[in-house]
């Protein structure tokens, strides 16, 4: 495979032109002091939810774990404050489902639990893997995939390129932004080592070219002889177009290469990493201290003084706010992630996860949705989907829940960016009815399953 | 604390609406309106408010029957009435060019289900149900500049002399091509100049309201077939209701395919059959039943040719 540095991102197809608003990319993060109380989920990731190791009383330390599971995708919850376990709950998630959570009453100490020390140095893939593991990682883009499943490529898959993945396509979101201006040197480091244990030769920070500042930070890092003697990293600016930080985007436009339908990066020899990710990573190898904070931005027309914030991981979006100036107006719509992708929470009660990047808030005027009207068959979500397919027609077949015609449609490659919803001139919920339509499609799917089985046990009779 | 709102990603929306396209097609035709008043005269206007105010009417009371939400305010009626008296010549009678809307509004689109559901251009269509009905006031076509209604001269469309064989008798003189490019033809309303066609279709294509797919291909494909069969490629392209149909009947959304390879497809088919009918069928022109019968065909063209979602094997492959 060509593995030559490209001068230029190769074409992508569709996307959206969102705005930028990115608000907050010229300010410092600001870490804030551990609110009274945390309130840590179970499910802060893709997978099986864990089980907490803590119980009512139990005195915690910054970095105790508190909770595990045996599944293999899945990742272990640390406390990110030191206190005293409150009670074991039930909370309402962004997604609206009821997940067990810690609460942890802080003792305004940040004490770190004396058990914590830097990991042996890592040479081999099992150790990366495990350290990764080990440390609570989850893709800090906004998916929350399990770091160490990631990093485990499976056997006769070989990686020869590395994405390390600062895009940041979607509007106000500037955390990642932040974290190129902030933490180059984690950065650098955290690529080194993957790269030294995957035995990867091509590294590309792919960055769209609206963040001027970051991409001349990285590439000060990334041209370092010292540090890079046969330049194997190097920054490949990208168009500023939303979904172009979609992982199957993002591997087209640096590399040309296209992931199968249904596949992984893996299977075109791609790893992609948030760059959080990466540099989380670095310093978990350096100190040894997991994933307990996460850079937040926090924006919106509602909020009074957005800001990124470095917060403790279980904070209540109410406190957040409060740390970021409160409100200037009544908040009508919360969202946890971009204004594209991000799910809108039902209270301020909910806490921050560890794969979150944003909290918006917005007023009145912003939350208001475009009330739908007949499509008029325009073919702009056609023309904006960057996976090929035909939006109008998905709403439609998933509206009469038509779950062959849908499987036809390939509705299993929809990723949910919302550029069809966006560029709608009807304005039709068309991802909301995708969403159904998937859902139908995985019912169908079991049903067809249960059916088969039951058919065949019968036959044994 | 007020209730927030839960709703399905994704929370913003864009700045485009139907109403916001539609009435960028309208300016686009701005032009072309213009255009007609200079060269028919104010009877032109005339004849473009009768037909505007005929879609509006038809529209909102349809919508009031049917006791469905009223539409009339996503400007597509507009659309639809400025496009038929595009496509009236001027002398016709207001009651005829109301008579169309009617048709075009109640008949075509209405009672198909309203906006994106008509399986044909309804402006067209009624073009045709008038061409049809009244085939004598259809072509009863007034040369530019000649404003004395009453007793204005006849004359021909340069594409109806072609067809008499005028130009090969002497009887008649071919029009310049600035002539054509310009409108100063006979001709409907809107067809003459192309110049104002043109414009407008820049407009759209620069709005991202159309892309030029439809009309480069169309276009292309009647220049090609044109030159083929030992025509005149750019009489061809600059006579008769080409300019109009490829720049604003053929891309008309509902009645146009939604993806890239169909439209391609489509517009071809527009094109092979406007040369084939100006060639070889008795009529003078071609551009109405060309799109009609491509718009009809619509549905199976989609079939037939989808775009292949992203990263699936190619067709012939297994699994496609």
């Amino acid at each position: 495979m060509d593995l030559s540095f490209p001068k230029r991102p190769f074409r992508t197809h569709g996307g959206a032109h969102v705005p930028h608003r990115k608000n907050t990319a010229g300010m410092e993060s600001r870490f804030m002091p551990p609110p009274a109380t945390v309130t840590i989920a179970m499910t802060q990731h893709i997978g099986a939810p864990c089980t907490p190791s803590v119980k009512k009383g139990d005195k915690v330390y910054v970095g105790t774990k508190i909770a595990d599971s045996p599944a293999y995708v899945s990742a272990p919850i640390h406390s990110s404050v030191s206190g005293t376990v409150k009670e074991l709950t039930k909370i309402l998630m962004p997604g609206g489902q009821y997940a067990d959570a810690v609460v942890i009453e802080s003792d305004g100490q940040m004490e770190k639990d004396p058990s914590i020390r830097p990991p042996e140095e890592i040479r081999t893939k099992e150790q990366l893997v495990q350290a990764a593991h080990d440390s609570g990682l989850v893709g800090l883009g906004g998916a929350g995939f399990p770091a160490h499943v990631k990093l485990n490529i499976p056997e006769g898959k070989s990686i020869d390129t590395l994405i390390v993945n600062v895009a940041e396509c979607e509007p106000y979101l500037t955390a990642d932004h932040r974290e190129a201006l902030e933490n180059g040197e984690n950065i650098l480091h955290g690529i080194y080592k993957i790269k030294e244990i995957l035995d990867v030769h091509r590294v590309l920070i792919a960055i769209e070219d609206n963040k001027p500042d970051a991409i001349q930070k990285l590439t000060e890092i990334a041209d370092n002889p010292e540090l890079d003697p046969n330049d194997e990293v190097r920054i490949l600016p990208l168009r500023a177009s939303y979904p172009q930080g979609a992982e199957k985007v993002l591997v087209q436009a640096c590399t040309g290469r296209c992931v199968p339908a249904g596949g992984l990066p893996a299977d075109v020899g791609c790893l992609v990493m948030n760059i959080a990710s990466v540099s989380f990573l670095a310093s978990y190898m350096k100190n040894g201290m997991p994933l307990t904070m996460k850079r937040v931005t926090v924006d919106g027309s509602a909020v009074k003084e957005p800001q990124n914030v470095i917060v403790p991981v279980g904070t209540k979006i109410s406190d957040l706010i409060e740390f970021c100036g409160g409100l200037k107006e009544e908040p009508h719509k919360i969202i946890m992630g971009g204004p594209m992708m991000g799910v809108a929470v039902p209270d301020m009660e909910v806490p921050v996860l560890k794969q979150n990047n944003g909290i918006l808030v917005f007023g009145e005027k912003d939350a208001k949705l475009m009330e739908p009207t007949d499509c008029i068959r325009c073919g702009r979500c056609v023309a904006a989907c960057p996976m090929h397919l035909v939006p109008s027609k998905l709403e439609k077949y998933a509206l009469r829940r038509d779950t062959d015609a849908l499987e036809a449609l390939d509705i299993a490659s929809c990723m949910e960016c919302g550029c069809c919803a966006f560029t709608c001139p009807a304005g039709r919920r068309i991802v909301q009815a995708i969403r159904l339509g998937k859902a139908d499609v995985r019912k169908a799917a079991a049903a067809k399953k249960a059916a088969a089985e039951k058919a065949e046990k019968e036959e044994k009779k | 604390m007020n209730k927030l709102l839960v709703s399905s990603s994704p929370h913003f929306h864009g700045p485009d609406t139907t109403q916001s396209l539609m009435l960028d097609v309208i300016i686009a035709l701005s032009p072309a309106m213009v255009a007609s008043v200079i060269l028919f005269g104010f009877r032109a206007a005339v004849i473009i408010l009768t037909t505007v105010a005929s879609c509006i009417l038809s529209e909102y009371v349809c919508r009031r029957v049917m006791k469905r939400p009223q539409t009339v305010g996503d400007l597509s009626c507009v659309v639809t009435g400025v496009l038929l008296a595009m496509n009236l010549p001027v002398s016709i009678s207001p009651v005829i060019a109301a008579f169309g809307g009617v048709v075009a509004i109640v008949v075509v689109k209405q009672m198909f289900g309203g906006i994106g559901q008509n399986f044909v251009n309804p402006a067209l269509t009624a073009r045709i149900v008038l061409m049809n009905s009244f085939p004598a006031k259809m072509t009863g076509w007034t040369a530019p500049f000649d404003h004395a209604f009453v007793d204005a001269a006849t004359t021909a469309t340069p594409l109806g002399q072609l067809k008499a064989g005028l130009f090969a008798s002497g009887e008649a003189v071919k029009p310049s091509y600035l002539d054509l490019f310009l409108g100063n033809t006979g001709g409907c309303l809107g067809e003459t100049c192309a110049l104002a066609l043109i414009l407008g279709g820049v407009y759209l294509v620069l709005r991202r309201v159309i892309s030029p797919v439809i009309p480069v291909t169309y276009l292309g494909t009647v220049a090609v077939l044109s030159l083929l069969l030992g025509r005149d490629p750019l009489f061809d392209l600059l006579s008769g209701g080409l300019m109009i149909g490829a720049i604003f009947m053929a891309t008309d959304y509902t009645t146009s395919p939604i993806n890239f390879g169909a439209r391609i497809v489509y517009a071809a088919g527009c094109g092979v059959l406007t040369i084939l009918i100006r060639a070889f069928a008795s009529l003078p022109e071609g551009v109405s039943y060309s799109i009609v019968l491509m718009n009809i065909l619509v549905p199976l063209i989609e079939r037939a040719v989808k775009p292949r979602a992203f990263g699936k094997p190619k067709k012939g492959k297994a699994g496609a």
